[in-house]
């Protein structure tokens, strides 16, 4: 939430990147994910309703919007983490709804989580190297041969190196990943997903939980995703950061996509306003007064950034 | 006066006897299901009875040389995976420890049914299918050993063949956790869904190790009834226990551990009930029958595995930041 964790160097905004204009569904001129007709409903709990969505390739997407507004399930459900009860969607042309977890990764689309999953009794080196693809010793066969692998392996670890140096986890490649902090987590978590080389990398509260020293080299590295070309999406929700470095908003609230555009027209949107007054206002302010003031938060950050 | 000779001579020989090298056997298996992979097989006795049975139904039934009544009890294991896992292993991990442990029943006592009584014998069990496995003993007849190790050609040749089986296993599975295959199935223990998220097919990764593991436990079924007989109470859900001590008691995600926890176990049990049985007879014990005796050795084996898991709780082997059951 502090505004000098906020970097003062300008990362380059992608613009330009839709057609027509920019309301909610709207199309992109490169889309990389584009997505229809999703929904996932909960009990009688509909979480995620979204008609069109696209994801534009290149740039930084932020998916915001307040608390239980289905981001995370959005993101399950892209992932292959869930199943829809009806949708489509497309990865880079082809169509991968219904498609398995591991599948969607191996094509370049890959993931963090909300609450971090390091592989705690792993050492860092060794869930860094997990993140590699086609390894020929992953089969049982070729694993009791070292000599066919070897040579991926230490080119694997190279790699590995490299990207634990950038992530500054390069001193602790032997310590298990337990030993490590919070946000050192989420650096391994997001330095493991670079390991498979992906497209599009979909990050769920990469920023969460991290202590604000480190918050400074998370953003860094993501502007840096988009530097090496790669797609990036993730949910946030500090406006700052969100303001900072996206070059496109998409905005949720009870499941569907409420609107859309770059970030410093999409925070007037009355949509939008309301989509974070308007979680609580019919129901009993009493009953979630932290809740309310959360988003009464974010609003009072949104409006401070147009400053 | 006590004999300690005769009870120190008779726990010594089971450092080496071929039920402790099934015992290791079945444990190294638990080690690659539970220890590695995280996966809750509570039917662990239900493979050794298919090994077992495997082994035996094929030689006095079909009439299968050795090598084939070997496969055929792994085929069998191998099935019995597959029939276990193709359900449950897409759920949450308690559902495996569930489906184990009433199949591994269901095998039981289908080996104990009348129905089936010209095949398996029923309650009575099967003996006489060694002559084959004995048939390719190399070693001349006589006697051969030292101290409490002197034991006939027979008796020598299952040791050599249970023991080498058991390390060839050992290297087997040293070799193949330290290799890309072993990270992927380590990962699958500490969260699944990550290692799903880097794309490996965890479902599969999965199979391959309850595949593997109850395979172990299936050769281990064969090695166990080859000096003894087959009795289908053996394969009790207290095995599966007794080899779930073994592990932790050893280290359960190690590969030493099972080996030596295997024989920890069985030295104990074969020292407690020595020492039980003479105290007995010396009158030390006097309020005890010489029938509640033979129960207390396993009570104060359980006793002994208490004290080394509240004292080493990572195992005799384990490291204890890898403790895969204390998280
Ligand atoms: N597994 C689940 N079972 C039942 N309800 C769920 C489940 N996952 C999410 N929900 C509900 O769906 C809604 C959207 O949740 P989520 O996607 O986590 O929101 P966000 O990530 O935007 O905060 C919430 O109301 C939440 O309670
Ligand atoms: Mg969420």
């Amino acid at each position: 939430m502090s505004s000098n964790s906020v970097p003062t160097a300008k990362p380059v905004k992608t613009v330009d990147m839709h057609i027509g204009e920019a309301v909610p569904g709207c199309r992109k001129k490169d889309p990389i994910l584009v997505v229809d007709g999703v929904s996932r409903t909960f009990g009688g709990l509909k979480a995620v309703d979204v008609e069109h969505l696209e994801v534009p390739r290149g740039a930084i997407t932020a998916l915001i919007g307040p608390n239980g507004a289905g981001k995370t399930t959005l993101f399950n459900l892209l992932t292959g983490f869930d199943k829809p009860d009806s949708g489509s969607w497309t990865f880079e042309g082809t169509p991968i709804g219904g498609m398995a977890a591991f599948k969607v990764a191996r094509m370049g689309q890959v993931r963090t989580f909300q609450l971090t999953k390091a592989l705690g009794l792993l050492t860092v080196m060794d869930n860094m190297l997990l993140g590699a693809k086609a390894q020929v010793g992953e089969n049982l066969f070729r694993a009791v041969l070292p000599f066919l692998w070897r040579q991926q392996e230490a080119d694997n670890r190279d790699k590995a190196m490299d990207l634990l140096a950038r992530f500054k986890l390069d001193t602790k490649k032997d310590d298990y990943a337990a030993s490590l902090s919070g946000g050192q987590r989420k650096l391994l978590e997001m330095a493991r997903a670079l390991m498979s080389d992906p497209t599009l990398v979909m990050l769920d509260e990469p920023m969460a939980g991290v202590n604000p020293a480190l918050t400074q080299s998370l953003l860094d590295h993501i502007l840096n995703l988009k530097a090496e070309g790669m797609s990036v999406l993730f949910v946030e929700h500090d406006m700052h950061m969100v303001r900072h470095i996206a070059d496109w908003v998409i905005v949720m609230a009870e499941g569907r996509v409420v609107a859309e555009g770059d970030p410093h027209e999409v925070m007037r949107n009355q949509a939008v306003i309301d989509a974070y007054l308007g979680q609580h206002h019919d129901e009993d302010l009493g009953e979630d007064p932290s809740a309310e003031q959360q988003n009464v938060g974010a609003i009072k950050e949104l409006l401070d950034d147009e400053l | 006066m006590i004999d300690w000779g005769a009870i120190f001579s008779n726990a010594a020989v089971e450092l080496i006897s071929p039920t402790t090298a099934a015992y290791a056997l079945a444990a190294l298996g638990l080690a690659v299901h539970f220890g590695y992979t995280g996966l809750l097989n509570f039917g662990q006795a239900g493979f050794m009875a298919l090994g077992a049975y495997g082994y035996a139904i094929s030689t006095l039934t079909f009439g299968f040389p050795v090598w084939a009544a070997v496969l055929v009890g792994i085929g069998a294991s191998v099935i019995f995976a597959l029939v276990l896992g193709i359900p449950t292993l897409r759920l949450r991990a308690d559902y495996l420890a569930i489906v184990t442990i009433a199949a591994a029943e269901i095998v039981r006592l289908l080996f104990t049914t009348n129905t089936f009584e010209p095949v398996t014998g029923s309650a009575n069990g099967l003996s006489g299918y060694k002559g084959g496995f004995a048939a390719l003993n190399p070693i001349p007849d006589g006697t051969y050993g030292f101290g409490p190790f002197e034991y006939n050609a027979y008796d020598w040749w299952l040791r050599i063949v249970a023991w080498t089986i058991v390390i060839l296993a050992c290297l087997f599975t040293w070799q193949i956790m330290r290799s890309p295959w072993g990270r992927v199935i380590k990962g699958i223990r500490e969260d699944e869904d990550a290692v799903r998220a880097l794309g490996k097919n965890v479902y599969f990764y999965k199979m391959q190790s309850l595949i593997l593991g109850g395979v172990y436990g299936t050769i281990a079924g064969m090695i166990f009834v080859l000096p003894r007989a087959v009795v289908p109470s053996n394969y009790q859900t207290s095995l599966t226990f007794f080899i779930y001590a073994i592990l932790l008691l050893g280290g359960a995600a190690t590969i030493l551990g099972p080996v030596i926890g295997s024989m920890v176990f069985w030295v104990l049990l074969s020292f407690f009930s020595g020492f039980i049985a003479r105290a007995v007879e010396a009158g030390w014990i006097p309020f005890l029958t010489s029938i509640q005796a033979g129960q207390l050795r396993f009570i104060l084996v359980g006793v002994a595995i208490m004290l080394i898991v509240i004292y080493r709780p990572q195992g005799i082997f384990g490291n204890k930041k890898e403790l895969a059951f204390v998280k």
